[in-house]
């Protein structure tokens, strides 16, 4: 293969988790299960390619032949099926448009093909008629052969990915995501997705160095491509000049012994500079995700997100594989608390097994609580696991995505439910647990009053509390700038649910995103927050800020903050309040 | 050259009919095409043929570019006509 003679490439995207980090691309393709390649072909190699792609399709076609001549004639719906496929395999819109993309852009015919493919694919997904999007996967699955021809044994599973790289990615989901080794990897970039996305938590509470929604990454980049990530700044430089590889180095340096300082001060207590003590939790995962919580001076998990073991299992737990989990937490945890999250599935979770029904705007859907109050049964079943593991430790019942006072009601009438077929099954476990719901609708946020008299604790889940105000999708690219936790509408209605709930005198924890990063503290302490709670990774930083913290001054702020109208103005006004306190960022000169 | 023809059947132009006019349509000498008034498809792509979501009652047009295959424009307009033998009496 011959590589085009490289140049250096300056990328903007989107700042994931900060740091620097230098080292050779590794391209992991659309879908994420396999690893495809994207090289050059050079003008005498591109028929050469062509007919490699030709040999390919041949034999994937002769393979296929076999299989309906094997088939037993009288399933005739898989016959027509499997008819249908033969004829795809040498259709125009794939066949040709390959062998067009490869001898236009000269490029390998792996990439070729997963680009075409890719292309038929989303248009029809994009038609609305079920039949023809259904008629998508016929493209997925003839193209999946021809590139197991293409690929013959070089077929390498991400899961498999275990060099010091930097990872290129169209989008990563939060089930690839947790495929990769990710601690063996050095940093990793993406065309798709946003700060908050599923794949930035990920990478955040990794501490991997990363940048999103870089738009064509995936387009610019070569394997084995000299990179410098730069998270703080959202920047990708690709194959960097001597000069630039010599900054980066120098502030790579920087930057580690910074991080350096700031975690051996992880273990004090966070307590603002007037006195006052606050919690900072972490959220996690895994059960195993508690090693790093306590490692980074966590007080307790503030938000423990269940849809792991269920994806994992590519099925719903049972009562008894659920108590074991979450027994251990709440023991390895114990007298700290663990706050347990309900089921949570929702758009970028989706798994075929537990929901098959394909929904058109799945973050407005079927989701969460509203999916558990439909299936009462697996429902019941967590629940019961939740109490019973709560006889072991420090536990609370948190629910999420709830929007309207009925839903709580039938949430309550659960619980019961599930606590009397416990006393009759004679099971151990504590009934008095503190139940609470994520505020992070906002029809929820406007009744937050009324709500806070029927529960023992909020949590503000401000993901989707921005999301759901704004109307903006965060793993879309084209509007992802959109999305700001600062905005002043998203912090008048924190407000409010802060005021509801010291009316009503229960507790608020904060466990969205925007609780781990530094240039919101200062408004949110003001508000009356106690108890944060965020990835791991962010705990250090923000602890030391609140050790450096006037608490007397942020009260202040937050309530000459209303002055201001715009995100630009809020933010600049806190700049300039909390200079002093607000984490060095080398990449602003 | 062109005929005019109606979708019969009650599942419309799916992928087995478009998978069968597409192997018709490949023994053209030139291309053969399919419009609805709004979109042309060529019809020798199962997948371009789809596109047109043509659904029970939608008026066809098939086009030849040579005069030379009209016997193909023929076949393709029975195969029409013939409900893409999916009728039910």
């Amino acid at each position: 293969m011959n590589h085009v003679k490289p140049r250096e490439i300056v990328l903007k995207g989107i700042s994931g988790s900060p740091g620097i980090c230098i080292g050779k691309a590794y391209l992991v393709d659309r879908e994420g299960v396999n690893i495809i390649e994207r090289y050059s072909v050079s003008d005498a190699m591109v028929t050469k390619e062509v007919d490699r792609f030709k040999n390919a399709v041949a034999r994937a076609k002769k393979e296929h032949a076999r299989i309906i001549e094997a088939l037993d004639k009288d399933v005739s719906e898989t016959l027509n099926i499997l008819e249908t496929h033969m004829a795809l395999f040498k259709d125009k819109m794939l066949y040709g448009k390959t062998i067009d993309t490869i001898k236009n852009e000269q490029i390998n015919a792996e990439w070729a093909l997963r680009k075409v493919s890719s292309q038929v694919k989303l248009m029809f997904q994009q038609v609305d008629d079920s039949y023809l999007q259904a008629r998508a996967n016929d493209i997925v699955q003839v193209s999946d052969k021809i590139m197991a021809y293409l690929l013959g044994t070089r077929d390498i599973k991400i899961a498999d990915i275990n060099k010091r790289v930097i990872i290129v990615a169209y989008d990563l989901s939060p089930v690839d995501a947790s495929q990769i080794q990710l601690e063996r990897i050095k940093g990793f970039v993406t065309d798709r997705g946003g700060k908050d996305s599923h794949t930035g938590i990920v990478a955040k509470s990794l501490k991997i160095p990363s940048v999103f929604g870089l738009g064509r990454a995936t387009a610019s980049i070569n394997n084995d491509d000299i990179l410098i990530v730069d998270g703080s700044a959202g920047l990708l430089i690709i194959n960097p000049e001597e000069d630039t590889l010599f900054k980066y180095e120098g502030r790579l340096a920087r930057f580690e012994a910074y991080r350096a300082d700031i975690e051996r001060e992880s273990h004090l207590p966070a307590v603002t500079r007037d006195g006052v003590a606050l919690n900072l939790m972490a959220n996690i995962e895994l059960v195993e995700d508690v090693v790093s919580a306590k490692d980074n001076g966590a007080s307790g998990i503030g938000l423990f997100r269940t849809e792991f073991l269920y994806l994992d299992l590519e099925r719903f737990p049972t009562e008894e594989e659920m108590l074991v989990k979450y027994k251990e937490l709440a023991e390895s945890m114990n007298p700290q608390p663990v706050t347990i999250r309900t089921l949570d599935i929702n758009g970028d979770k989706f798994n075929p097994v537990i929901d098959p029904v394909e929904e058109a705007n799945p973050s407005l859907g079927l989701r969460a609580v509203r999916f558990c109050l439909e299936n009462e049964d697996i429902f019941i079943t967590q629940i019961k696991a939740i109490l019973r593991a709560a006889a072991f430790g420090n536990i609370k019942l948190l629910i999420p995505m709830i929007s309207c006072m009925e839903e709580l009601i039938q949430v309550k009438n659960i619980v019961r439910k599930a606590v009397m077929e416990l006393e009759r099954d004679d099971k151990v476990s504590n009934k008095d647990i503190p139940l609470g719901i994520m505020i992070e609708v906002p029809s929820a946020a406007l009744m937050a009053d009324e709500l806070a008299r029927e529960v023992d604790f909020f949590s503000i889940g401000t993901n989707d509390l921005v999301q759901y105000s704004m109307a903006i999708d965060r793993r879309n690219r084209r509007v992802a700038h959109l999305y700001q936790a600062l905005n002043p509408a998203v912090l008048k209605m924190i407000k409010m649910i802060f005021d509801a709930a010291q009316k009503n005198n229960i507790e608020v924890v904060m466990c969205g995103e925007m609780a781990g990063d530094p240039i919101n503290i200062p408004v949110l302490l003001g508000f009356g927050l106690k108890n944060l709670s965020m990835n791991a990774a962010s705990i250090p930083v923000i602890k030391k800020m609140i050790r450096a913290m006037d608490l007397g001054k942020a009260r202040k702020l937050s309530e000459d903050l209303f002055q201001f109208t715009t995100v630009r103005e809020i933010t600049r006004f806190i700049q300039e309040g909390f200079k002093d306190i607000l984490p060095y960022r080398d990449t602003e000169d | 050259m062109s005929l005019k023809t109606i979708v019969l059947n009650e599942l419309g132009m799916h992928a087995r009919p478009a998978a069968q006019i597409a192997k018709m349509a490949m023994n053209a000498e030139k291309n053969i095409w399919l419009s609805d008034g709004n979109n042309q498809a060529d019809a020798s792509s199962i997948i371009d043929i789809l596109t047109l979501c043509a659904q029970k009652g939608s008026r066809i047009q098939i086009q030849a570019e040579s005069s030379r295959d009209e016997a193909v424009l023929e076949q393709i307009k029975s195969f029409f006509d013939d409900g893409f033998g999916e009728l039910t009496e």
